[in-house]
């Protein structure tokens, strides 16, 4: 059976009929018991079991999801990954997940189709341009790189774009980070996925968690739709149903779950070959390889678990792509669907031990979760394995908020709600 | 688009309206007694139900403030009624 990916083994395959292939992870029938349960097979939940076996050696670990692996907002988000917050601690926890994600297709043996074409945020005014300063020098200063863009500058990666001084928006310039891009969101579940079960852990699909195993005011594991599964530690990776989850574990947590939506177009000859937000339309775009313009916006205000958007931010975010692309007016939509997402009050994660002794939490990531997957999972890793938090988790720790010591991207990067 | 009810002005446009929290979530008492984690709780912790859910919302159209029981699964609504007329208040302490 072939299971390495190579070209060699493409061609082997080929003259073979592509009969030899092995699947890439094995349906387990759960255990009684694993070292550690980890809850949601979305990207940081399959991250966090890799990390658990690869690094620290831990092999008795079973991911567990209630529908399909990357079926939620793993395969819902609009594929940017990038690292241009403000806050040091932020710099330091979305710059190691895009450093991992920059070798990611080489470890995993699996081709995540990492591009980074750079993403431009544009400014629209002069006091826009101060703050673009701003963060270009923050980012600097945290390690990561950035660069301030003049109108000449965004004109020369985005010459379709509307800079003429009668634009609702008009172009002032905007940060640039050129090692942004995008990788292929169902692939990097996959590879995780792959590369885990290659490891022994179990993957089990199409079981749900009934409830939690609480015993002497600890976490013993779950009570799911297939059985019991007791285990030492559990890691809640859940993302919008966090505090869904957190209630039958007898706790609340600082989320609130909104619906974001995406939509891409009919699929175009190349037009746009790097990624682009303007904080004025309140919409971003990017082209997939398969030519679809991908294109996002903010947050329909409507704490929602339906997964479906709602029309008038769909609409604002199509408006707001046409002020700054006339020329994709003749475009049709192809798909749109939405994602629930868990946002918190700073915009930032929640990484740690949850008031439930044995449980841990990876949440919280908002509309952003897709960028951060190899670091939510090592760092998840890092928790799970030693109980104790990494240098760089220890900020987005959930006792930040009785402490005061929030870590405001809201206001730091100007995230959008 | 949804449409939901203004207990003033009767159904309109979800874009006109503003989510304002848990119903029920009530500024905690006395100065001194309001520990780190009760004040946290109030300030940052949410109910945010899956399914039945009963909120805070303000018409911004016209001003009203509003309990609604909703599902937040499927937006249907159950009720919403006047914090003036029955539907409590807003968590505020006035």
């Amino acid at each position: 059976m072939t299971r390495h990916y190579s070209a060699f083994s493409l061609l082997k395959e080929g003259l073979r009929g592509q009969k030899g292939w092995q699947p890439a992870w094995r349906s387990p029938e759960p255990k009684p018991r694993y070292d550690i349960l980890v809850i949601g097979g979305g990207g940081h939940g399959l991250a966090t079991a890799y990390y658990l076996a690869k690094v620290h050696d831990i092999r008795n670990i079973a991911v567990i999801e209630k529908g399909w692996l990357g079926g939620g907002n793993t395969g819902r988000n609009t594929t940017v990954v990038r690292s241009n917050y403000f806050f040091p601690e932020s710099t330091a926890l979305y710059d190691l997940a895009l450093r991992l994600y920059e070798t990611l297709g080489r470890d995993l043996n699996y081709n995540i189709m990492l591009s980074q074409r750079g993403i431009v945020t544009l400014a629209h005014s002069e006091a826009e341009m101060e703050m673009a300063a701003r963060t270009v020098n923050a980012m600097q200063i945290n390690g990561t790189d950035a660069e301030l863009f003049g109108p000449e500058d965004v004109r020369r990666v985005l010459p379709l774009l509307n800079v003429s001084p009668e634009a609702r928006y008009p172009v002032f310039g905007g940060v640039w980070q050129g090692r942004a891009g995008t990788a292929r969101h169902d692939a990097v579940a996959w590879g995780y996925a792959r590369a885990a079960d290659r490891l022994g852990v179990d993957i089990i699909q199409s079981c749900e968690v009934e409830d939690f195993l609480i015993e002497g005011g600890r976490c013993r594991g779950v009570k799911t739709s297939r059985g019991e599964i007791r285990a030492e530690r559990t890691g809640m990776v859940v993302a919008g149903h966090s505090s869904h989850l957190a209630a039958k574990a007898g706790f609340r947590l600082p989320i609130t779950s909104y619906a974001l939506q995406a939509c891409v177009s009919e699929p175009i000859k190349p037009v746009l070959d790097t990624v682009v937000l303007s904080p004025g339309t309140g919409t971003y775009a990017s082209q997939s390889d398969k030519g679809e313009l991908v294109i996002g916006g903010a947050l329909d205000r409507v704490p929602s678990y339906g997964q479906r958007g709602n029309l008038p931010v769909l609409e604002g975010v199509v408006a707001g792509l046409l002020e700054m692309f006339p020329s994709f007016r003749q475009l049709r939509l192809m798909r749109q669907w939405a994602g629930i997402v868990d946002v918190t009050p700073d915009s930032s994660p929640i990484l740690g031990e949850s008031p439930l002794p044995g449980l841990f939490l990876n949440c919280g990531w908002g509309t952003g979760g897709f960028k951060a997957i190899p670091a939510g999972g090592t760092l998840l890793a890092h928790l799970l394995a030693t109980g104790k938090h990494h240098d760089i988790s220890r900020p987005f720790d959930l006792d930040r908020f009785a402490r005061g010591r929030l870590i405001d991207e809201t206001a730091g990067s100007g995230i959008a709600h | 688009m949804q449409l939901f009810p203004c207990p003033f002005c009767g159904p309109r446009s979800e874009s006109e309206f503003h989510f304002g929290g848990d119903a029920g979530n009530h500024r905690p008492e006395g100065f001194r007694d309001v520990t780190d984690g009760v004040w946290a709780a109030y300030l940052y912790e949410r109910n945010n139900r899956r399914g039945a859910a009963s909120e805070i919302w303000m018409h911004m159209a016209c001003g009203e403030v509003f309990r609604m029981e909703r599902d937040t699964v499927n937006h249907r609504v159950a009720q919403s009624v006047a914090l003036g007329k029955g539907g409590g208040n807003d968590g505020m302490a006035h």
